[in-house]
């Protein structure tokens, strides 16, 4: 058998690893480290061992259809091999790092803590090394935000080879907007929307419409100079997107004021599908689903990013590149998403945001505040679909293409899973779920070392498998993690000192 | 059934006199309230006067909370009226009511556990637009010392009488005129139930705070309050001073005696 040599060959490999890594002074330590060391080894390898032989029929044989159309079996025994090591070298890790020790396993090393204190100390290292490098954060990557597009154009040298990287940037900042957006209405209000991609699709839609209709675009030539509506419709349908996207918001509301958890959830996946179907069906508005082409480019602020006179290359007295426009979308979005967490971070330290976040705790206990709850959630879901609105014209902008099809229930899980996975009402959480979910996604692309011959073969697709690391991932981060990846909440007001506040101390569900 | 109001009980340290010729602060006339089809106050009639603690006791589901909810408006009374001040508030809806100086602390104290304290005594001064924050935040640091200790935690972290006393202490930060308080010693050990009561009877001996108190721990309840009122299935069937309530047989064999 070919495969045994792998396995073999990187045993031995693994043993001195763990060596160097358990105890570095002494050489041969793993005689005396019987109980952890050897043991981790002995059922790592049994692992691999069991693994490879389960998979042997399964996926070591591989018919295929020759050209002629009969069928030729294939070996694949490496794949087979590669999977074993995978399992044993995970097994490994596993029993070294999270599985250690005997008895009742994991739980060993979680003792209940005494006293609150602690119990927060144990529970999240991120307070301690917060409190050293909050001050640091938000500056860090916000500076590297904007240094992006420079960054991305240095090191794959050239304005032309780092379209592609721009392209990841701004695909990544839509959704760190939206993320942010849904943060309001999902993570501080509490609100589970099921459909906020209803007003991403408001948002695409009303600047697609609005920016190819004829009839604006005559009567505005007629009166401030023809091309004026190609060049500003952006400009002047962006705050109108945001503006239609919160009175949706609030027609959703109206009807879901009563509801809470499960049903709002239900409604609201509804009242996005609802969108959607209309979007399909109004022909005579929407196009149907042809959807909608030719929306005009984004303009330097009038001045369009073309080749000719007139356009930014000239205006600026630089050689013309497309990419100037693909820069300038860019820092748009950049400019949108932080425009999202400015707001929101001005709204918590006011009074309808603390209001929010009330709501989301207890909306009797509000009440008997005198708080007005239907306004109050109402206001939620507008301000949290206007920024889904402006997301939304900013997609139609870029893709200059609207079509339903971009607007489906897996977008809106895709924003929720966001939202959840890097911890509710956690603006930097956020943003961090978003860079991995999204940039991972996209990064598995680029994996074409798994195209090798003797791996999985040249016409296999890593991007095929998205889906599956996805809920792998949104597993492995709801059982390590449960309130997100950071789950901390920075109270906005305080009285001496800034304390952040765990959230493993409150039931889930919760926050 | 009714004794006279005048006669002071022992119990009850010196508190501002009820005055008979002003009407009282709160009047609740003839209350039904149900919950779909099923009744739940069958023609409540209470009052508070100012500057008094008034108690409603009386068992599980006698409607003792759904009476404090109808007051606020949630749910809202189907027949009868509810006259706060001079005005009637029974369709005002809930939001406008706590915003007339009466304030709450319901049931299971429902505090906002993911807030810090700081937090939570904030949200209570959130309608008063915060200009006496610092100066009534002071106040409550120094009627409960435990809260100022744990200014900075969370809410949820707090123990159930911490939790109360919060509980209390954000419905005082509105600076109400009449403080509805819904089974405040509910779930707490005995001393700690007795520290809250305390602290009642010093709010309205010393501000002159007017207090309706529902409860079933009726001894303590009694104790405290100047009258009192007996609630069973939905209907008041006594009411008197808190010393005549706890003299009388009935009220001693239903709440106090073995239910003690």
């Amino acid at each position: 058998m070919a495969s045994a040599d792998p396995v073999d060959a990187t045993n031995p490999d693994a043993v001195k690893r763990t060596d160097l890594a358990q105890v570095p002074p002494a050489r041969r330590p793993a005689r005396r480290e019987k109980s952890v060391v050897e043991r981790a080894v002995s059922e790592a390898l049994a692992s691999g061992l069991l693994t490879f032989f389960v998979l042997l029929p399964l996926v070591g044989f591989h018919a295929t259809e020759s050209g002629t159309g009969s069928l030729v079996l294939d070996y694949r025994f490496g794949l087979v091999a590669v999977f074993a090591l995978m399992v044993t070298a995970g097994r490994l890790v596993l029993n070294l790092t999270v599985w250690r020790g005997d008895g009742p396993r994991r739980s060993a090393a979680r003792v209940p803590p005494k006293s609150v204190a602690e119990a927060e100390a144990v529970a999240s290292p991120w307070p301690r090394l917060g409190a050293v490098a909050s001050a640091l954060v938000k500056p860090v990557f916000f500076g590297l935000a904007i240094a992006y597009p420079l960054i991305a154009v240095t090191l794959v040298g050239g304005l032309g080879p780092s379209r592609y990287w721009i392209d990841i940037g701004i695909y990544i900042l839509t959704y760190v907007m939206l993320g942010w957006g849904l943060n309001i209405v999902v993570g501080l209000a509490g609100l589970l929307d099921l459909g906020y991609v209803a007003f991403y699709a408001v948002g695409a839609y009303t600047f697609a419409l609005l920016s190819t209709s004829v009839p604006i675009n005559d009567f505005l030539a007629g009166h401030l100079g023809e091309g004026f509506w190609t060049a500003w419709s952006f400009w002047v349908c962006l705050p109108v997107s945001g503006i239609l996207a919160a009175f949706w918001g609030v027609i959703l509301g109206f009807p879901v004021l009563r509801l809470r958890g499960d049903y709002l959830a239900i409604v609201t996946l509804a009242f996005g599908e609802i969108i959607r179907l209309v979007l399909i069906n109004w022909v005579s508005l929407t196009n149907g689903g042809a959807g909608i082409a030719s929306i005009p480019a984004i303009s330097f602020f009038g001045i369009p990013f073309s080749s000719g006179e007139g356009g930014f290359a000239h205006m600026f007295g630089l050689p013309f590149d497309s990419m100037h426009r693909m820069i300038f979308l860019y820092f748009v979005i950049l400019g949108l998403a932080a425009l999202t967490a400015l707001v929101t971070v001005r709204l918590r330290k006011m009074p309808v945001g603390r209001a929010w976040e009330a709501l989301r705790e207890d909306e009797i206990a509000c009440r008997s505040l005198g708080i007005n709850t239907t306004l109050t959630k109402l206001t939620a879901f507008a301000i949290g679909a206007m920024f889904g609105g402006f997301a939304g014209a900013f997609f139609a902008v870029r893709i200059r293409f609207v079509s339903p099809e971009s607007f489906t229930f897996m977008e809106s899980a895709v924003i929720l899973a966001i939202v959840v996975l890097g911890g509710m009402g956690s603006q930097m959480g956020v943003a961090a779920a978003a860079i991995l979910l999204i940039g991972g996604m996209e990064m598995l692309r680029n994996l074409s070392f798994l195209k090798n011959e003797w791996l999985f073969g040249p016409n296999f697709d890593p991007t095929l498998y998205r889906m599956l690391i996805f809920g792998f991932a949104m597993v492995a981060v709801m059982v390590w993690r449960p309130r997100g990846l950071v789950a901390n909440r920075m109270p906005t007001i305080f009285l001496k000192q800034r304390k952040s506040v765990s959230g493993s101390l409150v039931k889930e569900g919760h926050g | 059934m009714i004794a006279t109001t005048g006669a002071t009980s022992p119990a009850t340290p010196a508190a501002p006199a009820a005055a008979p010729v002003r009407p009282p602060l709160l009047k609740v006339e003839g209350v039904t309230a149900f919950y779909g089809n099923i009744i739940a106050l069958k023609g409540v009639d209470i009052e508070v006067n100012e500057g008094e603690i008034v108690t409603l006791i009386g068992a599980n589901g006698a409607g003792k909370s759904t009476l404090m909810m109808t007051i606020c408006g949630a749910p809202r009374a189907r027949d009868g009226r509810v006259i706060y001040d001079g005005q009637d508030i029974t369709r005002l809806p809930t939001h406008e009511i706590m915003r007339m100086r009466i304030a709450q602390s319901p049931e299971g104290r429902r505090i906002f556990p993911r807030m810090s304290v700081y937090e939570n005594l904030q949200m209570g001064a959130a309608l008063d637009g915060g200009a006496h924050f610092q100066e009534d935040l002071a106040a409550m640091f120094e009627l409960f010392p435990r809260l100022k200790e744990r200014v900075s935690q969370r809410g949820g972290t707090l123990s159930g009488g911490e939790q109360q006393m919060l509980s209390i202490a954000r419905a005082l930060m509105g600076r109400p005129r009449l403080l509805l308080l819904d089974e405040p010693s509910l779930g707490l050990a005995p001393l700690v139930a007795r520290q809250i009561f305390d602290v009642i009877r010093a709010l309205n001996a010393e501000r002159g705070l007017t207090v309706f108190l529902v409860e079933q721990n009726a001894f303590h309840a009694l104790k405290l309050a100047h009258r009192g009122y007996v609630m069973v299935n939905g209907l008041v069937t006594m009411s008197g001073t808190g010393a005549d309530l706890l003299a009388r047989p009935e009220v001693r064999a239903a709440y106090l005696e073995g239910g003690r």
